[in-house]
């Protein structure tokens, strides 16, 4: 099996990695970076758990090859922060109580910026339809889509 | 169920550097090597083992395969061209707006970035959901072949569940559209499990236009989804509605027609026979929706 040299650009710093043909981005970012954040649920493409921004836009991470990654810039939960201070989803899922087991959480909240970042004020709809690939067993969503509109409404 | 083993099997990723390259390796290798684009599917199969797979061929990023455009001759959609690119596209909500409809009840947001039209027509699934638009819009696809390309209509490009006409090096580059009929107005019905997000239990679109070249005065496109080995077009029903006037007798007739031509399985997401009388439901109710819109 052939290994692939790739450049990539993780939470802001560029990283060359030698990776298989078979690694997805999921296995590289866990295994080969150790930035851990970013979670293996069903490895099909269907919870969300393993979600990251590639180039801006989300993708699940367990469906993408670490070898069509040269280039691309990916940012993960731990890319969320800025200067010590969490990224105002982050605040609001804390405050809304959003966070039960906490599994779903990094994929949530990467799904969740990419809405903000596409649409700065969805309506409830919009939140639940940009959410429908994270799946959450703990809280019910209620309170995830109560800090995503909070979230939402301080950037007015 | 948590997978303790994300891994894919092995085999190796080839990048060619242009279509004639990716085409002349896909034909060396017929059984060993897949083309692919978001891999959503292709990665799915590989998991589960249902593939076994050499070599993986992304075709992604090859020239003649990345733009959408749109023109007084219709609408074009390269292979890599994303369902979430399909669903922001103005051309496309405006002149194709079952394409849009249909994509976004595609799984999620995060698999649409990597999802395409051409990856779900190829992969030739009987429940795809962006196919029976793509059918009633009258899509061609355009194949790339280092020995030749061609032509060829959507109607006629399926032959079983996950098979189609592709010969080995065949490439889809793009699927394009013509301009639909004046007048026309189109429903898609999906029926899932729940409302966002699941895959067809019973998919239904619908499309249909004054036409004074036939009997009825109308015409309709009907294509059927989750419920035959292939996507399906009701030919019958769609015959009936073009020569017999219409009212609500003929379209519970065209839908028991639909009904009919279909041969559902029983699986996890529905049994058969729940299917076909959705088919029936939902036949008639899209006709109905569409030719309220119409007359």
């Amino acid at each position: 099996m052939s290994f692939h040299r790739i450049n990539v650009t993780v939470n802001g710093t560029t990283e060359q990695v030698d990776v298989p043909s078979n690694m997805t981005l999921l296995q590289m970012l866990r295994e080969k970076l150790a930035v851990t954040g970013t979670k293996n649920g069903c490895a099909a493409g269907e919870c969300g758990a393993c979600t990251v921004l590639m180039n801006g836009e989300p993708v699940n991470s367990c469906m993408v090859l670490a070898a069509e990654c040269n280039g691309a810039e990916i940012v993960t939960v731990e890319g969320l922060s800025h200067e010590n201070k969490l990224d105002p989803i982050q605040e609001e899922m804390i405050k809304a109580g959003g966070v039960q087991c906490g599994f779903c959480t990094p994929g949530v909240l990467i799904s969740a910026r990419a809405l903000l970042n596409r649409n700065p004020k969805p309506n409830e709809f919009e939140i639940r339809d940009a959410l429908v690939g994270n799946l959450c067993r703990c809280t019910g969503y209620i309170r995830i889509i109560e800090a995503v509109k909070n979230a939402a409404n301080r950037s007015a | 169920m948590i997978n303790p083993l994300p891994g894919l099997p092995e085999f190796d990723y080839i990048q060619p550097t242009s279509l004639e390259e990716a085409s002349h390796f896909l034909a060396q290798h017929p059984a060993e090597a897949r083309p692919f684009l978001g891999g959503t599917d292709c990665f799915v199969h590989m998991r589960d083992g249902a593939w076994k797979v050499k070599y993986m061929v992304d075709i992604k990023n090859l020239d003649g395969v990345k733009n959408i455009s749109f023109a007084p001759a219709g609408l074009t959609i390269g292979a890599s061209v994303n369902m979430n690119q399909v669903i922001a596209s103005p051309d496309v909500n405006q002149y194709y707006p079952l394409l849009a409809e249909a994509a976004h009840s595609v799984a999620s947001y995060q698999l649409r970035t990597r999802a395409t039209i051409v990856g779900n027509i190829c992969n030739a699934s009987p429940a795809g959901d962006t196919i029976g638009a793509c059918i009633v819009y009258e899509g061609q696809l355009h194949i790339y072949n280092s020995k030749g390309s061609r032509t060829e209509p959507l109607r006629s490009f399926f032959t079983g569940p996950g098979k189609t006409i592709l010969q080995p090096g065949d490439i889809v580059t793009a699927i394009s559209f013509p301009i639909p009929p004046a007048g026309h107005a189109g429903k898609y019905l999906k029926l899932g499990r729940n409302k966002l997000g699941d895959l067809a239990i019973v998919g239904v679109t619908a499309l249909g236009y004054p036409d004074k070249a036939v009997p009825s005065g109308f015409s309709f496109k009907l294509a059927l989804a989750s419920v035959a080995p292939v996507p399906l077009v009701a030919t019958q029903a769609e015959a009936l509605l073009a020569n017999k006037p219409l009212s609500e007798a003929t379209i519970a007739e065209a839908a028991q027609l639909a009904m009919d031509a279909c041969t559902p399985i029983d699986d996890v997401r529905g049994g058969a026979r729940y299917r076909k009388y959705m088919v029936r439901n939902l036949t008639r109710q899209a006709i109905s929706d569409v030719w309220d819109r119409i007359r």
